[in-house]
């Protein structure tokens, strides 16, 4: 423009990349990790038509090729950027709900508050399951579920991680739409906010159905 | 009449390196009177609740109609102009804090000076100053104008900057209100050839991405000016120009 710029640029370094660290941040948020959340939460529902079902989807899963560098290539590494900088982002919120109580910062905070949980309910899940599967030789079905489950307080840690997971999810999915531009105008806003949460009601309820199946 | 009074807190800070403090206040009450009217009552009588002598409340105003934002400041917790708050309709005691976002210079006085900085920032300004007259620009569409106007009457009071949970001294985000004049300027038909150097400015550090959808700008904004929109409409600006750059570089 003609005038020289007054305010001197603070970008340089990482900080040049700022736009593009968050869009991939949100990117990522959707694919895949949504898409393999859902993929996760129907598989483990089959447990509620049958457990044998659930064991033979989990074996089959397990005979995916190339299984090891498609789980790092599409879960692991997009998890760990993910979370990184989301805690970067939930450490630079200051929320303010005493003051401004309205249902949008609401689901801002609950955004954040869910991000923590699932933070460290993946971590122990992945821990628990996945890397003792790969370390221990631990056999993943529906027995090890049904006796990891057997415990009320592993229960209750799979129950709330689930429905935070859920609320993240659904909640992140409407953020998405908001800032990547798709959804624009405030109705529209709204409306694309009460399809998510019944995405959230919905993907809750398939994953607490398989919970349910768990502890038959 | 007189046996009426008026309960008032303050939050008062002598000077920017001193720690805050409250004192409350009783003025008598008159009819229609406003928080900047109560506040000229301690100026005439700085008298506080209990009796004491002390200093009158320092604050800012200008316009006294609402659309110049010099008195912004935390009303009974939320953040609104003093001239538009009537006593008649606040509950009591009324709780007045500063702006808490912005540095304070004094009592309720803040320095909003960085609300300016980041209108230089977004480049808010229409390029028509030269050496020879340019003729008329392009004209304007009616809906245009109307989308427009809203977002034109834009006060930078703060208020959005007060309620945005991302404005912190922890981030660098530039709040609200300078987004939604790059989208006035954007939109403008002249403007519109200067947009690319207004949205790289908010593709940076503190730019639009920083913004976190908590949508409490839109509700505390006086001017009822569209804020979420105008984002989600530079969030579909800065992606396609973002886009754009990255594969045309």
């Amino acid at each position: 423009m003609s005038q020289v710029s007054v305010v001197p640029s603070e970008n340089s370094g990482l900080a040049n990349y700022h736009f593009f660290v968050r869009k991939l941040h949100s990117f990522l948020g959707v694919f895949p990790i949504s898409f393999f959340l859902m993929e996760h939460l129907i598989t483990n529902s089959l447990a509620a038509i049958s457990p044998s079902l659930y064991d033979t989807a989990v074996s089959r899963l397990q005979s995916i090729p190339f299984l090891g560098v498609m789980e790092v290539l599409l879960i692991a590494f997009p998890l760990t950027i993910h979370a990184l900088y989301g805690l970067y982002i939930v450490y630079v919120a200051k929320n303010n709900l005493t003051r401004y109580c309205y249902t949008r910062n609401w689901t801002f905070y609950l955004q954040r508050v869910t991000a923590l949980i699932t933070f460290v309910f993946v971590l122990v899940h992945v821990w628990q399951l996945r890397i003792a599967h790969s370390l221990y030789g631990l056999e993943i079905s529906y027995v090890t579920m049904q006796n990891l489950l057997a415990n009320p307080w592993w229960l209750a840690f799979y129950m709330i991680g689930l429905v935070a997971a859920a609320f993240h999810f659904a909640n992140g999915l409407w953020n998405f739409t908001v800032s990547w531009g798709i959804v624009v105008g405030e109705q529209a806003q709204d409306f694309i906010w009460k399809l998510c949460m019944i995405l959230f009601l919905i993907s809750s309820y398939v994953g607490l159905t398989a919970i349910w199946a768990f502890i038959q | 009449m007189s046996d009426r009074y008026v309960s008032l807190k303050i939050k008062r800070q002598t000077d920017p390196r001193k720690p805050a403090y409250w004192e409350e206040f009783k003025i008598p009450y008159k009819d229609k009177m406003n928080v900047i009217s109560l506040l000229m009552e301690i100026q005439r009588n700085p008298v506080n609740a209990k009796g004491e002598a002390t200093t009158p409340v320092v604050w800012e105003c200008n316009c006294l109609e609402e659309v110049c934002g010099a008195c912004t400041m935390v009303i009974n917790g939320k953040a609104r102009q003093a001239c538009s708050a009537l006593v008649d309709q606040l509950e009591q005691p009324i709780v007045l804090e500063p702006l808490s976002k912005f540095p304070v210079i004094r009592d309720l006085m803040v320095d909003r000076t960085v609300m300016f900085e980041n209108l230089k920032k977004v480049k808010a300004w229409i390029p028509i100053d030269g050496t020879y007259d340019l003729g008329p620009g392009p004209r304007m569409a009616q809906k245009v104008q109307e989308e427009c106007y809203p977002i034109s009457r834009c006060m930078t009071c703060g208020c959005c900057m007060e309620a945005c949970p991302n404005v912190n001294n922890k981030s660098k985000f530039m709040g609200p209100a300078p987004l939604a004049q790059v989208k006035l300027f954007n939109s403008h038909p002249t403007g519109a050839m200067n947009q690319e150097e207004r949205l790289d400015a908010i593709m940076g550090v503190g730019g639009i991405t920083d913004c976190g959808n908590a949508q409490n700008c839109v509700k505390v904004c006086p001017k009822q000016i569209p804020l979420t929109k105008s984002i989600a409409q530079l969030n579909r600006d800065t992606t396609i120009h973002g886009i754009k750059r990255w594969l045309g570089r």
